[in-house]
């Protein structure tokens, strides 16, 4: 789980790199409250190998990384 | 990740336009669009500083932030928000503006300077490269400013009701504010021509993602491509631009010229045009984009972003009030920076460095 609510991009990103280098988990959930973060982890997401699906909760939007 | 993002291509298609138009127009030679030279000279404008020469409201400034507030607002991404280590945003903005006017030009005036073939540019853009490398690194291990917090209104619209403040104060009161008889700051645009192409670009800005540091940094972080074609998409139609209109003798509007002497509004002192540059890479890496991009994140209601701003505009008149700006080549003779501006820009490493350092996430050392 990251969260990265709050930090604007590329953090989250470096956040998921770091987490998906450190432990390579079959699943993952990224929290972000921006839109940009969505489309900017799905891209690193998706080119990782993840697919990707994006529930929006009022303003943060939770993202399901899975292999 | 191979494929082309088309919106950000037509984001950096309009920026080249909009560019080669106002400098047609009357904006300087290679200065269609620079947000350090047009912040510097809203610095000059309200008086904060005294170089006679670079003084005037530029409307391009008020119009990129009002066009990236309203797309965000249409769009549903407007939102007040801020608490991301304010004051050493609004230091790091300072420093990226002074290193800026060392080159003279923004990350995004370096890309026009480029098309316009000054080779000066090719020096800074392998700096700002560099500045931007030092930064990815403590980014990779970790650093960062902090998170932001939801705030009230009045932090999402700090600094988009201060621009139109002072630009409708500039229209109605023209005298209250300082506005240069020569020199770059006396080559301009129509006001209103400027802000509504200014508005365009702003919005287009807000919707692509538009960033001058955003390309370089993703493209080392994750080999992600996406900002550089918005990035390579300026550089080329300015060039095209140059080419096929520079000799049509429009406004200001000046033909390709490959070279490093003799180019519009620029000094060949290759040494402190790279180590400008460095300083403004590294710093933008840390604030998390380019000094365009920090204008359309305050439109969207970003106040960490409109406060580097205000850092600029203070960077801005700190670097001409104590003469440590670029002085551009004039008459054969190479220009270039003071003894003090020189004495600055190493200073300014160590406070990045120290900004850096600091901020990362406690173990991080062990890890690089």
């Amino acid at each position: 789980m990251v969260d990265a609510r709050g930090y604007s991009c590329p953090i989250p990103v470096v956040m998921v790199q770091r987490a998906v280098k450190a432990e390579d988990p079959q699943n993952l959930t990224v929290l972000v409250d921006e839109q940009v973060c969505v489309e900017n982890v799905t891209r690193f997401a998706k080119a990782s190998g993840y697919s990707v699906t994006v529930t929006r909760d009022g303003d943060d939007f939770k993202l399901e990384l899975s292999k | 990740m191979k494929k082309v993002n088309w919106l950000v291509v037509l984001a950096g298609v309009a920026v080249g336009i909009a560019a080669l138009a106002l400098s047609a127009l009357g904006n300087p030679a290679n200065m269609g669009f620079c947000i350090a030279c047009f912040e510097r000279d809203i610095a000059g404008g309200l008086g904060l500083h005294a170089a006679a020469k670079v003084q005037y409201i530029r409307p391009e400034i008020i119009g990129l932030v009002l066009g990236a507030m309203v797309m965000a607002l249409v769009k549903g991404e407007f939102r007040a928000k801020g608490g991301s280590s304010p004051a050493t945003r609004f230091l790091l903005g300072a420093l990226v503006m002074i290193g800026a006017l060392v080159f003279l030009g923004c990350p995004l005036r370096m890309v026009l300077r480029l098309g316009g073939g000054d080779l000066n540019a090719l020096v800074a853009l392998i700096g700002f490269t560099l500045g931007i490398f030092i930064g990815a690194q403590f980014v990779k291990r970790g650093f960062s400013l902090k998170r932001t917090y939801t705030m009230g209104a009045s932090e999402g619209i700090a600094l988009p009701a201060f621009l139109i403040v002072v630009g409708l104060a500039f229209v109605i009161f023209p005298a209250l504010f300082k506005a240069s008889t020569e020199g770059p700051g006396s080559m301009r645009a129509p006001f209103f021509v400027a802000l509504v192409i200014a508005i365009v670009v702003g919005a287009l800005a807000q919707r692509s993602r538009l960033c001058m540091v955003g390309g370089i940094r993703d493209a080392m972080l994750f080999k992600d491509f996406k900002l550089l074609y918005g990035f390579l998409a300026i550089l080329i139609v300015t060039i095209i631009g140059k080419l096929a209109l520079g000799g049509l003798g429009w406004g200001k509007l000046t033909p390709f010229k490959l070279g490093f002497a003799g180019q519009p509004v620029a000094h060949s002192s290759h040494l402190w045009n790279f180590l400008g540059m460095v300083l403004a890479g590294w710093g933008s890496v840390l604030l998390g984009g380019c000094p365009l991009r920090q204008l359309i994140l305050a439109g969207e209601g970003n106040g960490d972003s409109a406060v580097t701003v205000f850092g600029m505009i203070i960077g801005a008149a700190i670097s001409h009030n104590f003469g440590m700006a670029g002085n551009p080549d004039a008459n054969g003779v190479v220009g270039g920076i003071s003894l003090t501006g020189k004495v600055f820009v190493l200073c300014a490493f160590v406070v990045l460095l120290v900004i850096s350092m600091v901020n990362l996430p406690k173990g991080a050392k062990k890890e690089a």
